[in-house]
């Protein structure tokens, strides 16, 4: 049976990278006594898999991870479970089983994600940035380089950041994740800063992220203007009673 | 939620923050204001190594019982926060309240090996406590030592206020109360010192006073007041099956050096190797038994979750119980997903067969440690392996399927000749024969054998205690030598030769057996920048010579000079368990080529027995305390 995990990070905990927040929850898993499947041979390891990695110090409500189980009592007990044995900073949020089509897993699906971008106490950009942002937005394209593992090539992030706006805590971000095109909110910052001129240093923000989506499928193919119709991950699972 | 000692920007900055968070699963945390201790227990090397280690989580578990004790760790700050923590002036701190270190009752230090020591004057440093015991105050922690290397705790006298000796679970109760009962009375630092000299297993250094003679060797230690010991007496728990072993350990988030849960199966060892100094601190051999490792097994994977459970001794094979245990983690791992490691397993049918079942073989390798090359040299050193063993125990296994074997050796052992050298990769090639016998289309490819070499560091409390050690251009023409012999070998392509850093391990000898002078020397290195120095990226050789010319003292001294059997040694005033007598017989037998029969063939007599435990309780038919003289 295929579980979908859905979890919060943060506190403390978000200075624990991705590869450690995998083996927390193998741990974590095993203490809460989840029935896990595993692989076979010598080195047995647990089939599971993360949604989206989160950059170090990055706090999020809406961090997923898919497993397989054998077997499971309730999506509210498995909650409980989890969370009586949780490190202080995460928080399951839910436990629910997905399809066991092999696309439908969370790292494939991922399309979207939200993120609210603040500013550390005293680091804010020089008056009348949120105007120069309106601006930022309103340009055709936005050049970037973007560095990959071999090389770096520029990209237009313009049209893969789908939402945009500024809120009374900072800016709020809808941008492309997955596999196809993935923006992290620093890369949009930094190209903000250079838009105003500004060096930045990626230390001066306070990165959340909210919310992981995947396109929703019978909307998609029809809706190829704005903003894609998209799903919370969350939402493609069924709570197991 | 507590306020990490350490910025946001700073734990964004340094490699691995997850070092200085202390938010671990089972980590302990109480009210500051609710307990009458404080103690900050220190592994002076970095996180990962830190927590990689069985002695802290068991006292750890030990202080944190008591209701008026909150035990915390501290471990050295990587070298990227060392500098910040210098440049900012931000007081070292403890990872569970992340408080400052200084404002503790207690600082206690492991001291797990010499090259740590460094270390050790960089937690007092960036705690922002003096460096000398002397110069501490009524608001300084009391500092104290503890672990293998406290039994010569000599080279760190200046900057300890005391030592423990011995093992950690018994005499710590009586000095926290001690201490409770001091500050009650409004004592001072002073008055809790003396008080704590008279509790069996402490040393206060500062309470004895050292004198030399001519030629630089000792010429008297001697007790500062009536009332403290002439002689210090290790420590040592009688019945390690109720003693405490911690149920929850702490589950790090990063990946550490021993990522597994620990099940410790037995303390000391039986075997009686003359250069081993864990074989000689730990008599007698004692065990826990079978039922409570299967319930602590248990135990401690449903509170941690770890993935692997991994046994702890010197000598797994001589654990009397050991087909019961391992049968049952067998079967409790398989239906849990956990995988089993099995370290320090002679190579027999029995192993093999447990190998057999809890590793790839194709992946795993054999691992034998002869020590030596010859059985000359085996016999001088009373290493019971001999090369029959090695053959009959490599060709079952080669029938089995494995192909990989790792054999660990000393260079520099006492008597050693160059027959002896040249006999590590002969023996190497006899053991490829005995592979390359198996028909072509039974074997498994090449087989590969590794040899690595450690050069032989004399430790106190041995037989070899007396001896000299090798220069470092000895070692180094040495290692050079089984380089030459192994090209002569017919199967060298199936052999790889790696050997250890000379420099470091001259040191090691130095600090080893040092005495009070070593301090300076000590200090200096430090004040020039040295620090990891068991790190090789981080080891300076030429600031630790200049350290010594700058103090006047000679590494050879300590390192390279074979002492008199009359001299007395800067760790005679200890008592460990086996008496100087013991050592000695060994030495002279050593010298004769005699080998000595392991504790459970036959009681040697070494002094051990007193404690009337363990292996020792087996032989009391053989004269009072099992020490027949």
């Amino acid at each position: 049976m295929k579980i979908r995990i859905k979890f919060c990070k943060y506190g403390e905990m978000k200075f624990i990278g991705h590869l450690d927040m995998m083996r927390y929850f193998q741990k974590a898993l095993r203490r809460a006594g989840i029935p896990v499947c595993y692989s076979g041979g010598f080195s047995p390891h647990m089939i599971m898999s993360f949604a989206q990695p989160l950059g170090v110090g990055i706090t999020s409500d809406g961090e997923y991870l898919d497993l397989e189980v054998e077997s499971v009592l309730s999506s509210a007990d498995c909650v409980r479970r989890l969370n009586e044995v949780m490190a202080d900073g995460v928080e399951v949020r839910s436990f629910r089983q997905i399809s066991e089509e092999k696309s439908q897993n969370a790292m494939s699906l991922v399309a979207a994600a939200d993120y609210k971008v603040g500013f550390r106490p005293g680091s804010e950009p020089e008056e009348g940035w949120q105007q120069a942002f309106a601006d930022f937005l309103a340009q055709p394209e936005i050049l970037v380089l973007k560095k990959g593992k071999k090389s770096e090539r520029e990209l237009d992030i313009r049209p893969l950041i789908y939402k945009a706006f500024i809120q009374e805590d900072g800016i709020f971000l809808c941008l492309s994740a997955g596999s196809v095109a993935n923006i992290k909110p620093e890369l949009v910052m930094e190209a903000f800063f250079a838009f105003l001129s500004q060096p930045f240093d990626p230390l001066i923000l306070l990165l959340h992220r909210m919310e992981l989506y995947a396109l929703q499928t019978n909307a998609a193919k029809g809706a190829c203007q704005g903003e894609p119709a998209l799903v919370s991950l969350e939402e493609l699972g069924q709570e197991i009673e | 939620m507590r306020k990490l000692a350490l910025t946001d920007e700073i734990l964004l900055k340094v490699e691995k923050p997850a070092r200085y968070l202390g938010n671990e699963i089972n980590r302990v945390m109480k009210n500051a204001n609710q307990v009458e201790i404080r103690f900050a227990m220190c592994f002076p090397d970095v996180y990962e190594i830190g927590m990689s280690h069985l002695g802290i989580q068991i006292l750890y578990d030990l202080f944190n019982r008591r209701e008026d004790t909150w035990c915390e760790r501290v471990y050295s700050p990587w070298v990227d926060l060392d500098r910040i923590l210098r440049e900012k002036q931000i007081p070292l701190f403890a990872l569970e309240s992340q408080d400052p270190v200084r404002e503790f009752d207690f600082l206690g230090i492991t001291l797990q090996y010499e090259m740590c020591y460094t270390n050790v004057l960089q937690v007092l440093e960036l705690s922002q406590i003096p460096l000398h015991a002397r110069e501490r105050t009524n608001e300084d922690p009391i500092v104290i030592g503890g672990g293998p290397c406290a039994s010569n705790p000599e080279p760190l006298a200046d900057f300890f206020d005391l030592f423990y000796i011995g093992e950690g679970e018994t005499s710590y109760p009586a000095l926290l109360e001690v201490y409770k009962a001091n500050r009650a009375a409004g004592g001072s630092r002073e008055d809790f010192l003396e008080q704590a000299a008279r509790i069996p297993g402490i040393y206060v250094p500062s309470l004895y006073e050292v004198t030399y003679k001519e030629d630089g060797t000792i010429a008297s230690f001697t007790p500062q007041k009536p009332f403290v010991p002439a002689t210090v007496q290790k420590q040592l728990v009688e019945d390690l099956t109720s003693a405490v072993y911690p149920r929850k350990p702490l589950v790090p988030f990063i990946k550490v050096t021993q990522d597994r849960v620990v099940l410790e199966i037995q303390r000391g060892c039986i075997r009686g190797c003359r250069f081993c100094q864990a074989g000689m601190l730990y008599r007698p051999t004692r065990e826990r038994d079978a039922h409570m490792l299967k319930e602590c097994a248990c135990d401690l994977l449903d509170s941690t979750g770890q993935e692997e459970i991994s046994l702890s001794s010197l000598s797994s094979s001589d654990y009397s119980q050991l087909p019961e245990l391992v049968d049952f983690l067998i079967d409790t791992a398989g239906n849990r997903g956990v995988n089993i490691s099995l370290p320090s397993l002679r190579i027999d049918a029995f192993s093999l067969d447990v190998m057999r079942k809890v590793q790839d073989i194709r992946k795993s390798s054999l691992t034998f440690a002869p020590e030596a090359g010859t059985q000359r040299m085996r016999d001088v050193i009373n290493k019971g392996l001999t090369e029959e063993d090695i053959l009959s125990g490599a060709g079952q296994a080669f029938e089995g399927g494995w192909s990989k074997v790792k054999l660990y050796f000393m260079l520099g052992l006492p008597t050693e000749t160059e027959e002896d050298i040249r006999g590590i990769p002969r023996l190497a090639e006899k053991i490829a024969r005995r592979y390359y016998e198996i028909p072509k289309e039974q074997r498994n490819g090449k087989c590969q054998i590794t040899i690595s070499t450690s050069f032989f560091v004399p430790k106190p409390f041995t037989p070899f205690q007396w001896a000299a050690m090798n220069t470092q251009e000895e070692f180094l023409s040495k290692a050079h030598m089984v380089n030459q012999e192994l090209k002569e070998q017919l199967n060298k392509k199936s052999m790889k030769y790696n050997w250890h850093e000379a420099d470091v391990s001259v040191l090691e000898g130095v600090f080893a057996r040092g005495d009070r002078r070593l301090g300076a020397v000590l200090e200096a290195a430090y004040h020039k920048g040295c620090l990891y120095d068991s790190w090789s990226e981080y080891f300076h050789p030429e600031w630790w010579q200049e350290a010594f010319a700058q103090e006047g003292i000679s590494p050879a001294f300590y390192a390279s000079r074979q002492r008199d059997t009359e001299e007395i040694l800067p760790w005679d005033f200890l008592d460990m368990g086996v008496t100087k007598d013991f050592l000695l017989r060994e030495w002279e037998k050593s010298q004769k080529e005699l080998v000595t029969k392991n504790c459970s063939q036959q009681c040697q007599g070494c002094g051990a027995g007193r404690y009337g435990t363990g292996v020792c309780s087996s032989h009391r038919d053989l004269g009072k305390g099992g020490c027949p003289q």
